[in-house]
């Protein structure tokens, strides 16, 4: 087991892939957190917790959910939907859950509009215009999510989460690997079973994530 | 991601039937057959359920790239076709493989040069193209023999890079190459090197699978990267203001994006270590003297250590089976009684020696040698020269035996 812990940052001007410091993807029905394989369940419950303890809790998702190609993925975005529903239900005043698509990875040229939109390329313009300090991944291509997720370790404090449809991500704090409606939906259980339980950090939060 | 029905259990056009890759390797019935490495390569390929490959003919791997071409006459292979050049068909690979295609291409010494920019391309794009590399020289004065110098240069494309040592780790090396590059979390494109010559063209019982199993095809939907389409192309990607304009976030894009690549190497190591049984393989690594050694130079080390035992030298063998990813670990626990440390190698840069030396503490313990090159054969008792010469015991050289 490696010493490495993948923490939120801002780790470096250029932080290392946390696989090439010796962290390890989960097997099945595992998932990790900061790097430490845990039980999946284990998973869950922490992603609900920094959910609900978080100020602008948000979730990205990604072409492989966004577009109805196939009824697996349109099924996937209905647990997405709801998940950010009990999100909202579930949080306190002063908290604010977000939900911004990412429908496709293309350049947007001459500059990105953070407001609306993330990309690949420009995830900390999106998290510092938006002081998002938890954001999760799901429904993006591996690579261009591992690409996200260093850039965000990199230059923010933001906590991240990747909800995998393969085999996760070290390079967020927080994964689950083998994503499908019955996970989405399981995460969304916890968010309510935690519901209450969990002191949000709008005191203690700085204004948005750091650069 | 899609949903892709299992297609095992049922037949392709050719009949045969996509068996899980698992049971094919380890549970199926083989057959002995008397075959020469290209046939070998030919014959794996049969079994690869492979939609593209494209061949340009460079010695010792022009006789492979034409048994495959029998194999597309045949209908085992979905096309196939020859390239302007290297440089073009390692493009052309790339093309297919961005639609996706599994692709398959075999190059050779002054070729796998010509074609080399495209290779960390490749790995930054994650196509994972099966490529054969059967080494032989690059450098002038011309050699079309075996001579491994040109691994050292792949090794820092992004590919995986593993050396087989006999027909037989061919034959399951390009089926199990396919399982462990084509995973998500690794996606990269494989260089499986032989020494040429003495693996091509030098026949040898291989152990076959079922000739009626092949793999399951290629689910380009488990990419990690988008598939081809003209609303998204990946050729984008060479054209994305990251690329073109100079600020932290082109900086940190294209850094990630580098890193990323390593670190796809390093997740393929624990799918190596399950398809290839390890990333080494040891045998008396307790002894005090331990030849370490890739390719065919693991045959020639294991024949010098049956010649030691003859005189009372007792010597331990670590066969490389991995290049990238990079057996750290795994060397550093076989190597660690080890007083002397000899690697014999096809090479004349000793490139295989460097490694090791950066790898394991005490590296004093490594002897670089002996080194043959330019494709020379390296007898055996070269290497119990060198090693006897080390340990001051009395030695007699080669140089004059038969005149």
């Amino acid at each position: 087991m490696s010493d490495y812990r993948v923490l939120p940052g801002p780790e470096h001007f250029l932080p290392p892939a946390a696989a090439s410091m010796g962290i390890r993807l989960p097997n099945p029905g595992e998932g990790h957190i900061n790097g430490v394989i845990v039980s999946e369940e284990k998973a869950y419950e922490e992603a609900a917790r920094q959910f609900l303890m978080a100020k602008v809790p948000t979730i990205f998702p990604g072409p492989l959910v966004l577009w109805a190609w196939n009824e697996k993925a349109a099924k996937k975005a209905t647990a997405i939907r709801h998940l950010f529903n009990t999100l909202k239900e579930c949080v306190q005043p002063g908290q604010k859950p977000m939900l911004i698509p990412m429908p496709d990875y293309r350049p947007k040229y001459p500059k990105i509009n953070p407001e609306v939109e993330i990309n690949p390329n420009h995830p900390n313009l999106t998290i510092w215009h938006n002081k998002i300090d938890c954001c999760m991944f799901v429904g993006v291509h591996c690579h261009q999510a591992n690409l996200s997720l260093k850039i965000i370790r990199g230059g923010t404090s933001c906590y991240t989460i990747a909800m995998c449809a393969q085999a996760g991500h070290e390079d967020a704090m927080l994964s689950i690997r083998d994503t499908s409606v019955e996970k989405i939906m399981k995460l969304a259980d916890w968010v309510k079973k935690l519901k209450g339980t969990v002191q949000p950090k709008l005191a203690t939060a700085r204004n948005g994530s750091s650069n | 991601m899609a949903e892709v029905k299992s297609l095992i259990g049922t037949q392709n056009k050719k009949g045969q039937t996509f068996t899980d890759p698992w049971k094919m390797l380890h549970e199926a019935p083989r057959t002995p057959s008397f075959y020469t490495g290209s046939e070998v390569i030919k014959e794996a390929v049969r079994r690869s359920s492979c939609d593209v490959m494209i061949a340009y003919p460079i010695t010792p791997q022009s006789e492979a790239a034409a048994l495959i071409g029998e194999l597309f006459a045949e209908g085992y292979i979905g096309d196939y076709f020859r390239g302007e050049s290297e440089f073009a068909v390692m493009s052309q690979c790339a093309g297919a493989a961005f639609g996706g295609a599994r692709v398959f291409t075999t190059t050779a010494g002054p070729g796998t040069m010509r074609a080399m920019e495209n290779f960390p391309m490749w790995a930054g794009a994650r196509l994972p193209i099966q490529m054969i590399v059967t080494c032989r020289g690059i450098n002038s004065p011309l050699s079309i023999q075996p001579d491994t110098l040109e691994i050292a240069y792949l090794l820092n494309t992004g590919m995986l890079v593993w050396h087989a040592e006999t027909a037989q780790d061919f034959f399951d090396w390009i089926l199990k190459g396919f399982m462990v590059s084509e995973e998500p979390d690794v996606h990269l494109p494989l260089a499986l090197c032989c020494d040429g010559f003495f693996v091509t063209h030098t026949k040898d019982v291989v152990n076959l699978t079922p000739t009626d199993m092949c793999l399951p095809p290629y689910d380009p939907y488990r990419s990690p990267v988008p598939c081809m389409d003209m609303e998204c192309p990946p050729v984008r990607m060479m054209r994305d203001p990251f690329v073109m304009k100079s600020n932290y976030i082109s900086y940190a894009t294209h850094a990630s994006w580098q890193q990323e690549i390593w670190a796809a190497i390093e997740r393929s190591r624990k799918h190596s270590i399950h398809w290839l049984n390890g990333l080494i393989d040891t045998e008396n690594t307790d002894a005090d003297i331990v030849i370490v050694a890739s390719g065919t130079a693991v045959s020639q080390g294991r024949e010098a250590i049956r010649l030691l035992e003859d005189e009372g030298v007792r010597c331990g063998l670590v066969k490389i089976k991995t290049l990238r990813p990079w057996p750290e670990e795994e060397i550093r626990e076989a190597t660690k009684n080890a007083k002397h440390i000899f690697v014999p190698e096809f090479n004349v840069t000793g490139w295989l020696a460097k490694e090791l030396r950066a790898s394991i503490p005490n590296p004093q313990r490594v002897h670089a040698g002996p080194h043959v090159c330019g494709g020379m054969t390296m007898p055996p008792e070269i290497i119990v020269s060198e090693i006897k010469t080390a340990l001051g015991m009395k030695s007699f050289s080669l140089a004059g035996r038969g005149s």
